[in-house]
């Protein structure tokens, strides 16, 4: 079984040296993948100057809306989920002597 | 008897038992073929009621068709198709019957015309879909096929207790609008609520369909739960009580996903998620938020089965299905990721995928109804759908960490169905009118304007955003999450079994007294009556024996005759 430890990470960086690495995951290819990636969000913010939909309600209507709300909601979202997860999670055999 | 007079169901259930019988081409011939077949007559039967017979003072109707009916027999015929073209290569012939048979009987369910055919099969697809749970191999099948029937004999108690106090009440067996107001009407609703998984019976969903083989999976994810949402858009539109139900199963479907490591086990979270968007809308009820409903059960069954087609595709493939087992599987399976894909941004509403037509008119309902408070809290779900589906389950199971598995893409059947599906996901969000079409009421909704595609991929984007700038919170763990499963699988037995062993105890504890005074009281009199002096040593005349005997039988004599 394959654990997710930080060794087996490391391990991975390693092996770029014999084994050419799919191109996709090749750090270079990933930093501009970050590059475009938050260029294209910046985009999207600013877009809100030229787009004006009719809001349903105040707030959806003001500038950047649907940016900020997707982020902050998504992130209260995870980390509530991570606080619930202290009282729940158990390790997946707990129902194996059943 | 007209070709109208055939309930469409019956095509599959009864084909289901030929499948054993033939040979394999024969075999592959009708799993493809009964599907098709089923879908020919459902678009040939003209709108009306047919197939009525005649039960004690009451009608059962076989056959109802109209608008809606046809929409989820259409796509249940379609997902049958797929699935069958997908399990074509399944060796488990009891579990292709029960597929069949379940599939057949979720047809039913959507034409029964009265409660009582539509609670026959109601049943027939517990029974149906136990069977797909049981033929899965691994030692926890039975455990879970049990635990499964058990909650759904339940919700057909509920059900079938409510259908006959609703019949007692109005004197119909016809199945239309209710409102629960009544005792009959509330556990109708129960009944329904249990099948859509709804709270407090939700773990039925994530504890049972994760065990079925890779094939059973992807059946399962598509009747059970909309056959429940098609009885509920039929029976309790308008009910105010389904917003709460639905928002609920929205959240919690979302956070149970985040806290998941196996990958079928996020998506089938993630099927709770989606029907709660239904359950709302149907609360909701407007003639918007209803053609929402069944457009978004028509888009959900096909990019669900999609998503699970891809996951077992992963599961056939590798053996595996934990996260922490998984990545780096997109270099060797690209066409199952390329369909992951798109099957997870048609989850996630995205434009030109199937979810965003669909999705996006159960919001429009909303906004219309001025819920506000609702509305704000399906967009935040919009966005924690992406995190949970549309994000996870691809990064975690084909890419994050390079997990050194090379599997190849799967047998051609299942790539073949994988692309039918990816194509219906993107056709569907092209051309949405073709949907709309089917739909119970006329559509007055444009999609594709651009302050919606803007601000949808606003919500995405940076939700998607906020998934990898917070990967350090989700690494995956080898763990499980606790549900409402754990009361009756850990606290029940544990609370039952201190109570029945301090009853035993008691019981144990009173004989013990009991014999021990007996002894006491037997020995007492033993003592009393020792010697010939004692009472029951004594001797008597036999004549005074007669004269008692006659002294009775006087009395009784005496006694019939007062009587008399």
């Amino acid at each position: 079984m394959i654990k997710d430890d930080p060794e087996k990470d490391a391990r991975d960086d390693d092996m770029s040296g014999d084994e050419e690495k799919h191109w996709l995951v090749r750090p270079e290819t990933v930093r501009w993948l970050w590059r475009g990636g938050l260029l294209m969000l910046v985009a999207l913010v600013l877009a809100d100057f030229f787009v004006h939909a009719h809001p349903y309600f105040q707030i959806d209507g003001t500038f950047g809306f649907y940016s900020w709300y997707g982020l902050v909601v998504c992130a209260a979202m995870v980390i509530f989920a991570k606080g619930l997860g202290i009282f729940l999670k158990r390790k997946d055999t707990y129902y194996d002597d059943e | 008897m007209t070709m109208s007079d055939f309930p469409p169901g019956l095509i599959l259930i009864l084909g289901a038992f030929l499948l054993p019988l033939v040979t394999q081409s024969i075999r592959s011939i009708l799993i493809l073929g009964l599907p098709l077949l089923t879908l020919g007559l459902i678009w040939s039967v003209p709108d009306g009621s047919f197939a009525i017979l005649p039960l004690l003072d009451y009608q059962l109707v076989f056959v109802r068709s109209d608008t809606l009916s046809r929409l989820f027999a259409t796509v249940f015929s379609i997902m049958t198709f797929a699935g069958g073209l997908y399990a074509l290569r399944q060796k488990r012939l009891l579990e292709l019957v029960a597929v069949y048979v379940y599939a057949g009987s979720a047809v039913g369910v959507v034409y029964a015309g009265d409660l009582i055919s539509l609670f026959i099969f109601w049943e027939l697809m517990a029974l149906a879909s136990t069977l797909v749970l049981l033929s899965a191999d691994g030692s926890a099948s039975y455990r879970v096929s049990m635990r499964y029937f058990i909650v759904h004999a339940l919700g057909g108690v509920l059900l079938m207790v409510g259908i006959l106090a609703h019949i007692h009440d109005t004197g119909s067996t016809a199945f239309t609008a209710m409102s629960p107001s009544s005792f009959g009407t509330i556990l109708i609703l129960a009944g329904f609520l249990i099948n859509a998984a709804a709270p407090p019976f939700s773990a039925w969903l994530s504890d049972a369909y994760p065990e079925a083989s890779y094939t059973g999976t992807v059946f399962l994810s598509a009747f059970t739960t909309k056959a429940a949402v098609y009885a509920l858009l039929r029976g309790f539109p308008g009910a105010e009580i389904l917003i709460f139900f639905g928002l609920f199963m929205i959240f919690y479907g979302i956070i149970y996903a985040l806290l998941e490591n196996d990958m079928r086990r996020i998506l089938v979270y993630s099927i709770v998620n989606q029907v709660g968007f239904m359950v709302t809308g149907i609360g909701i009820g407007t003639q918007m938020a209803q053609n929402g409903v069944a457009a978004h059960a028509f888009a959900h069954i096909i990019y669900k089965a999609l998503l699970l087609m891809s996951a077992g595709s992963v599961l056939y493939m590798t053996g595996k299905r934990k996260c922490t087992d998984l990545g780096g599987l997109f270099q060797s399976m690209p066409i199952t990721t390329a369909c992951g894909i798109i099957g997870a941004l048609s989850i996630s509403a995205f434009p030109f995928t199937s979810g965003f037509i669909s999705k996006s008119m159960i919001g429009q309902s909303a906004a219309d109804e001025s819920l506000m408070i609702v509305w704000f809290m399906m967009l935040a779900a919009s966005a924690g759908v992406f995190l949970h589906a549309g994000i996870k389950f691809p990064w975690f199971v084909f890419f994050q960490k390079d997990s050194g598995l090379r599997p190849s893409d799967p047998p051609w059947n299942m790539q073949l169905a994988m692309i039918l599906f990816s194509g219906l996901c993107i056709g569907l969000g092209i051309w949405p009118e073709y949907l709309y079409n089917l739909l119970p009421y006329p559509v007055a909704y444009e999609p594709y304007t651009v302050p919606h595609v803007v601000n949808m991929l606003q919500l995405l984007m940076f939700s998607g955003f906020a998934f990898f700038i917070m990967l350090p919170l989700m690494r995956r763990t080898l763990t499980i999450s606790l549900d409402f499963d754990w009361l009756y699988r850990r606290v029940l037995p544990k609370v039952l079994k201190k109570i029945f062993s301090q009853i035993w105890a008691t019981d144990h504890k009173l004989r013990q007294g009991f014999i021990v005074r007996l002894d006491q009281v037997l020995a007492f009199i033993s003592r009393q009556n020792e010697g010939a002096s004692g009472l029951l040593s004594r001797t008597n005349h036999v004549g005074s024996m007669v004269m008692w005997v006659s002294v009775i039988l006087a009395a009784y004599l005496f006694l019939s005759f007062i009587t008399h």
